[in-house]
Protein backbone atom coordinates (compact mmCIF):
# COMPACT_ATOMS: atom_id res chain seq x y z
CA UNK A 1 0.00 0.00 0.00
CA UNK A 2 1.39 3.47 -1.00
CA UNK A 3 1.58 6.21 1.73
CA UNK A 4 0.73 8.91 -0.68
CA UNK A 5 -2.73 6.73 -1.35
CA UNK A 6 -3.74 6.22 2.50
CA UNK A 7 -2.93 10.22 3.48
CA UNK A 8 -6.23 10.26 4.82
CA UNK A 9 -5.71 7.32 6.94
CA UNK A 10 -2.60 8.70 8.82
CA UNK A 11 -4.84 11.51 8.93
CA UNK A 12 -7.59 10.24 10.35
CA UNK A 13 -5.65 8.48 12.92
CA UNK A 14 -3.61 11.85 14.09
CA UNK A 15 -7.06 13.89 14.25
CA UNK A 16 -7.97 10.98 16.51
CA UNK A 17 -5.32 11.15 18.43
CA UNK A 18 -5.27 15.13 19.04
CA UNK A 19 -9.29 14.51 19.75
CA UNK A 20 -8.43 12.08 22.41
CA UNK A 21 -5.10 14.44 24.03
CA UNK A 22 -6.68 17.97 23.45
CA UNK A 23 -10.16 16.86 24.25
CA UNK A 24 -8.56 15.85 28.07
CA UNK A 25 -6.50 17.85 28.48
CA UNK A 26 -6.95 21.07 27.13
CA UNK A 27 -9.33 23.78 28.90
CA UNK A 28 -12.95 24.12 28.15
CA UNK A 29 -15.47 26.34 29.55
CA UNK A 30 -16.85 25.88 32.65
CA UNK A 31 -20.48 25.40 32.73
CA UNK A 32 -23.06 24.27 35.19
CA UNK A 33 -25.07 21.12 34.96
CA UNK A 34 -22.77 20.18 32.12
CA UNK A 35 -19.08 20.22 33.86
CA UNK A 36 -16.76 18.62 32.94
CA UNK A 37 -18.60 16.13 30.43
CA UNK A 38 -19.00 18.87 28.15
CA UNK A 39 -16.10 16.79 26.56
CA UNK A 40 -18.49 15.00 25.27
CA UNK A 41 -18.75 16.67 22.35
CA UNK A 42 -16.12 16.03 20.95
CA UNK A 43 -17.61 12.02 20.93
CA UNK A 44 -21.12 12.39 21.14
CA UNK A 45 -21.81 15.27 19.13
CA UNK A 46 -18.76 14.11 16.48
CA UNK A 47 -21.20 10.66 16.33
CA UNK A 48 -24.01 12.55 14.69
CA UNK A 49 -21.87 14.77 12.60
CA UNK A 50 -20.10 11.87 11.30
CA UNK A 51 -23.35 9.92 10.76
CA UNK A 52 -24.58 12.94 8.78
CA UNK A 53 -21.61 12.97 6.54
CA UNK A 54 -21.88 9.57 5.85
CA UNK A 55 -25.76 9.34 5.17
CA UNK A 56 -24.97 12.48 2.84
CA UNK A 57 -22.42 10.29 0.77
CA UNK A 58 -24.70 7.84 1.02
CA UNK A 59 -27.42 9.87 -0.50
CA UNK A 60 -24.99 10.59 -3.19
CA UNK A 61 -24.27 7.35 -4.08
CA UNK A 62 -28.19 6.48 -4.68
CA UNK A 63 -28.50 9.54 -6.58
CA UNK A 64 -25.46 8.36 -8.92
CA UNK A 65 -26.84 4.67 -9.09
CA UNK A 66 -30.39 5.83 -10.32
CA UNK A 67 -28.24 7.98 -13.11
CA UNK A 68 -26.43 4.98 -14.67
CA UNK A 69 -27.71 2.09 -13.30
CA UNK A 70 -24.46 0.85 -12.01
CA UNK A 71 -24.64 -2.07 -9.77
CA UNK A 72 -21.00 -0.75 -7.86
CA UNK A 73 -22.48 2.68 -6.85
CA UNK A 74 -25.16 0.39 -5.02
CA UNK A 75 -22.63 -1.41 -3.08
CA UNK A 76 -21.12 1.81 -2.42
CA UNK A 77 -24.58 3.53 -1.17
CA UNK A 78 -25.24 0.33 1.18
CA UNK A 79 -22.21 0.17 2.76
CA UNK A 80 -21.89 4.39 4.07
CA UNK A 81 -25.39 4.15 5.03
CA UNK A 82 -24.48 0.89 7.31
CA UNK A 83 -21.48 2.78 8.59
CA UNK A 84 -23.98 6.52 9.25
CA UNK A 85 -26.11 4.34 11.21
CA UNK A 86 -23.81 2.49 13.41
CA UNK A 87 -22.94 6.20 14.17
CA UNK A 88 -26.32 7.29 14.92
CA UNK A 89 -26.46 4.21 17.15
CA UNK A 90 -23.01 5.00 18.76
CA UNK A 91 -24.42 8.71 19.02
CA UNK A 92 -28.28 7.26 20.61
CA UNK A 93 -25.77 5.49 23.32
CA UNK A 94 -23.55 8.09 24.50
CA UNK A 95 -26.71 10.45 24.67
CA UNK A 96 -28.36 7.87 27.14
CA UNK A 97 -24.89 8.11 28.85
CA UNK A 98 -24.80 11.74 28.94
CA UNK A 99 -28.54 11.91 30.00
CA UNK A 100 -28.39 10.32 32.64
CA UNK A 101 -25.70 11.70 34.39
CA UNK A 102 -26.96 15.81 33.27
CA UNK A 103 -30.76 16.32 33.28
CA UNK A 104 -31.49 13.26 35.21
CA UNK A 105 -29.67 14.31 38.20
CA UNK A 106 -28.16 17.90 37.82
CA UNK A 107 -31.20 19.43 36.31
CA UNK A 108 -33.82 17.23 37.77
CA UNK A 109 -35.64 16.50 34.35
CA UNK A 110 -37.83 13.73 35.07
CA UNK A 111 -37.47 10.56 33.03
CA UNK A 112 -40.82 11.49 31.39
CA UNK A 113 -39.76 15.01 29.79
CA UNK A 114 -36.66 13.24 28.94
CA UNK A 115 -38.27 11.03 26.64
CA UNK A 116 -40.55 13.56 25.19
CA UNK A 117 -37.26 15.16 24.37
CA UNK A 118 -38.26 16.13 20.76
CA UNK A 119 -34.47 14.94 19.41
CA UNK A 120 -34.43 11.58 20.86
CA UNK A 121 -37.73 11.09 19.09
CA UNK A 122 -36.69 12.79 16.01
CA UNK A 123 -33.30 10.91 16.22
CA UNK A 124 -34.88 7.59 16.80
CA UNK A 125 -37.36 7.64 14.10
CA UNK A 126 -34.65 8.76 11.74
CA UNK A 127 -32.47 5.49 12.51
CA UNK A 128 -35.48 3.63 12.12
CA UNK A 129 -36.27 4.94 8.94
CA UNK A 130 -32.85 3.85 8.13
CA UNK A 131 -33.17 0.43 9.63
CA UNK A 132 -36.35 0.08 7.33
CA UNK A 133 -33.95 0.74 4.34
CA UNK A 134 -31.74 -2.40 5.13
CA UNK A 135 -34.95 -4.73 5.83
CA UNK A 136 -36.11 -3.30 1.85
CA UNK A 137 -32.94 -4.46 0.81
CA UNK A 138 -32.60 -7.87 2.62
CA UNK A 139 -36.36 -8.69 1.84
CA UNK A 140 -35.35 -8.71 -2.84
CA UNK A 141 -34.08 -11.50 -4.10
CA UNK A 142 -34.03 -9.78 -7.79
CA UNK A 143 -30.42 -7.63 -7.55
CA UNK A 144 -31.41 -5.01 -9.94
CA UNK A 145 -35.04 -4.49 -8.22
CA UNK A 146 -33.22 -4.21 -4.94
CA UNK A 147 -30.64 -1.69 -6.17
CA UNK A 148 -33.07 0.37 -7.73
CA UNK A 149 -36.42 0.53 -4.60
CA UNK A 150 -33.52 0.80 -2.27
CA UNK A 151 -31.68 4.01 -4.22
CA UNK A 152 -35.19 6.16 -4.54
CA UNK A 153 -36.20 4.84 -0.30
CA UNK A 154 -32.44 5.66 0.28
CA UNK A 155 -33.16 9.35 -0.76
CA UNK A 156 -36.45 9.32 0.81
CA UNK A 157 -34.46 8.44 4.53
CA UNK A 158 -32.34 11.17 3.73
CA UNK A 159 -34.49 13.91 3.25
CA UNK A 160 -36.41 12.55 6.59
CA UNK A 161 -33.23 13.41 8.36
CA UNK A 162 -33.93 17.20 8.25
CA UNK A 163 -37.23 17.27 9.38
CA UNK A 164 -36.92 14.46 12.54
CA UNK A 165 -33.72 15.60 13.67
CA UNK A 166 -32.95 19.30 12.42
CA UNK A 167 -36.25 21.24 12.03
CA UNK A 168 -38.84 19.41 14.57
CA UNK A 169 -36.14 19.61 17.33
CA UNK A 170 -35.85 23.43 16.95
CA UNK A 171 -39.74 24.64 16.45
CA UNK A 172 -40.77 22.90 19.31
CA UNK A 173 -39.12 22.70 22.94
CA UNK A 174 -36.14 20.45 23.16
CA UNK A 175 -33.36 19.76 26.15
CA UNK A 176 -30.48 20.17 23.42
CA UNK A 177 -28.62 23.02 22.29
CA UNK A 178 -30.42 25.60 19.28
CA UNK A 179 -33.93 25.33 20.81
CA UNK A 180 -36.81 27.98 20.66
CA UNK A 181 -36.55 29.97 23.85
CA UNK A 182 -32.75 28.74 24.65
CA UNK A 183 -29.97 31.37 24.48
CA UNK A 184 -27.92 28.64 22.68
CA UNK A 185 -28.35 29.81 19.09
CA UNK A 186 -27.78 27.69 16.63
CA UNK A 187 -25.06 25.79 17.56
CA UNK A 188 -25.01 23.48 14.75
CA UNK A 189 -23.84 26.17 12.23
CA UNK A 190 -22.94 29.61 13.54
CA UNK A 191 -19.23 30.26 14.32
CA UNK A 192 -20.31 32.36 16.88
CA UNK A 193 -22.41 29.59 19.08
CA UNK A 194 -19.43 27.60 20.22
CA UNK A 195 -16.62 28.71 22.51
CA UNK A 196 -13.45 28.64 20.24
CA UNK A 197 -11.76 26.30 22.92
CA UNK A 198 -14.35 23.80 22.39
CA UNK A 199 -14.45 24.37 18.21
CA UNK A 200 -10.52 23.88 18.31
CA UNK A 201 -10.58 20.13 19.36
CA UNK A 202 -14.38 19.56 17.89
CA UNK A 203 -13.71 20.15 14.10
CA UNK A 204 -10.86 18.21 14.13
CA UNK A 205 -12.89 15.25 15.97
CA UNK A 206 -15.42 15.44 13.24
CA UNK A 207 -13.06 15.38 10.59
CA UNK A 208 -11.08 12.61 12.24
CA UNK A 209 -13.92 10.48 13.13
CA UNK A 210 -15.75 11.04 10.12
CA UNK A 211 -12.64 9.88 8.35
CA UNK A 212 -12.32 6.47 10.14
CA UNK A 213 -16.00 5.54 9.18
CA UNK A 214 -15.41 6.27 5.76
CA UNK A 215 -12.16 4.11 5.83
CA UNK A 216 -13.89 0.81 7.51
CA UNK A 217 -16.60 1.58 5.01
CA UNK A 218 -14.14 1.33 2.35
CA UNK A 219 -13.27 -1.59 3.80
CA UNK A 220 -16.60 -3.01 3.61
CA UNK A 221 -17.01 -1.75 -0.16
CA UNK A 222 -14.09 -3.48 -1.49
CA UNK A 223 -14.89 -6.59 -0.15
CA UNK A 224 -18.18 -7.07 -1.75
CA UNK A 225 -16.67 -5.49 -4.94
CA UNK A 226 -14.58 -8.46 -4.65
CA UNK A 227 -17.26 -10.93 -3.42
CA UNK A 228 -19.83 -9.45 -6.63
CA UNK A 229 -17.46 -9.49 -9.09
CA UNK A 230 -19.00 -11.67 -11.51
CA UNK A 231 -21.95 -9.05 -11.65
CA UNK A 232 -20.41 -5.95 -12.17
CA UNK A 233 -19.01 -4.59 -15.70
CA UNK A 234 -16.37 -6.46 -16.95
CA UNK A 235 -13.90 -2.69 -17.25
CA UNK A 236 -15.27 -1.44 -14.49
CA UNK A 237 -15.98 2.60 -14.79
CA UNK A 238 -13.91 5.05 -12.62
CA UNK A 239 -16.47 5.55 -10.25
CA UNK B 1 -47.31 52.05 55.26
CA UNK B 2 -48.24 51.25 51.89
CA UNK B 3 -44.76 53.35 51.03
CA UNK B 4 -42.93 51.26 53.30
CA UNK B 5 -44.22 47.98 51.43
CA UNK B 6 -43.14 49.11 48.63
CA UNK B 7 -39.60 49.67 49.77
CA UNK B 8 -39.82 46.44 51.28
CA UNK B 9 -40.89 45.13 48.13
CA UNK B 10 -38.23 46.15 46.05
CA UNK B 11 -35.32 45.54 48.56
CA UNK B 12 -36.95 41.99 47.96
CA UNK B 13 -36.44 42.02 44.74
CA UNK B 14 -33.28 43.46 44.60
CA UNK B 15 -32.00 41.31 46.74
CA UNK B 16 -32.87 38.33 44.83
CA UNK B 17 -31.60 39.81 41.71
CA UNK B 18 -27.82 39.60 44.19
CA UNK B 19 -28.86 35.89 44.67
CA UNK B 20 -29.63 35.34 41.16
CA UNK B 21 -26.07 37.09 40.27
CA UNK B 22 -24.31 35.18 42.91
CA UNK B 23 -25.67 32.19 41.82
CA UNK B 24 -23.97 32.93 38.17
CA UNK B 25 -20.71 33.31 39.78
CA UNK B 26 -20.35 30.63 41.60
CA UNK B 27 -17.66 28.43 40.38
CA UNK B 28 -18.39 25.15 38.26
CA UNK B 29 -17.35 22.08 39.83
CA UNK B 30 -14.23 20.69 37.57
CA UNK B 31 -12.34 17.28 38.08
CA UNK B 32 -9.53 19.60 38.72
CA UNK B 33 -8.41 16.70 41.76
CA UNK B 34 -7.75 14.49 38.35
CA UNK B 35 -5.75 17.61 36.86
CA UNK B 36 -3.99 18.44 39.57
CA UNK B 37 -2.41 14.54 40.52
CA UNK B 38 -1.81 13.66 37.15
CA UNK B 39 -4.66 10.86 37.13
CA UNK B 40 -6.31 12.22 34.26
CA UNK B 41 -2.77 11.48 31.98
CA UNK B 42 -3.92 8.03 32.79
CA UNK B 43 -7.06 8.61 31.23
CA UNK B 44 -5.65 9.53 28.57
CA UNK B 45 -3.12 6.65 27.98
CA UNK B 46 -5.31 4.07 28.08
CA UNK B 47 -7.61 5.88 25.68
CA UNK B 48 -4.87 6.28 23.13
CA UNK B 49 -3.68 2.55 23.82
CA UNK B 50 -6.97 1.51 22.57
CA UNK B 51 -7.14 4.01 19.66
CA UNK B 52 -3.85 2.62 18.32
CA UNK B 53 -5.03 -1.30 18.68
CA UNK B 54 -8.46 -0.57 16.86
CA UNK B 55 -6.46 1.33 13.79
CA UNK B 56 -3.94 -1.19 13.85
CA UNK B 57 -6.59 -3.84 13.47
CA UNK B 58 -8.24 -1.74 10.65
CA UNK B 59 -5.06 -1.10 8.93
CA UNK B 60 -4.16 -5.03 9.06
CA UNK B 61 -7.95 -5.58 7.73
CA UNK B 62 -6.68 -3.03 5.12
CA UNK B 63 -3.47 -4.62 4.31
CA UNK B 64 -5.20 -8.10 3.96
CA UNK B 65 -8.11 -7.06 1.59
CA UNK B 66 -5.44 -5.14 -0.50
CA UNK B 67 -3.46 -8.64 -1.07
CA UNK B 68 -6.55 -10.52 -1.91
CA UNK B 69 -7.39 -7.50 -4.27
CA UNK B 70 -4.00 -8.31 -6.33
CA UNK B 71 -4.67 -11.46 -6.58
Amino acid sequence: MKVNKSWWKIASFLLLVYTIVGGFLMEVPHLPILNETIRNLYFHVAMWFGMMILFMASFAYSIKYLRGFNYRNDIYAKQFAALGSLFGILGYTTGAIWVSVTWLTDQSQSIGSVMKEPKLIGAAIALLIYGAYFVLRGSFTDIDKRARISAVYNIFAFVMLFPSIWIIPRLVGSLHPGAPGSDSGNPALNFKDVDLRLRMVFYPAVIGWTLLGVWIATLKIRLQLMNDKSLLPETPTKK
Amino acid sequence: MKYQKKIGLLLLVLSNAVLVFAQDNKPVEMADVMRSNGKIYVVVAICLTILIGLFLYVWNIDRKISKLEKE
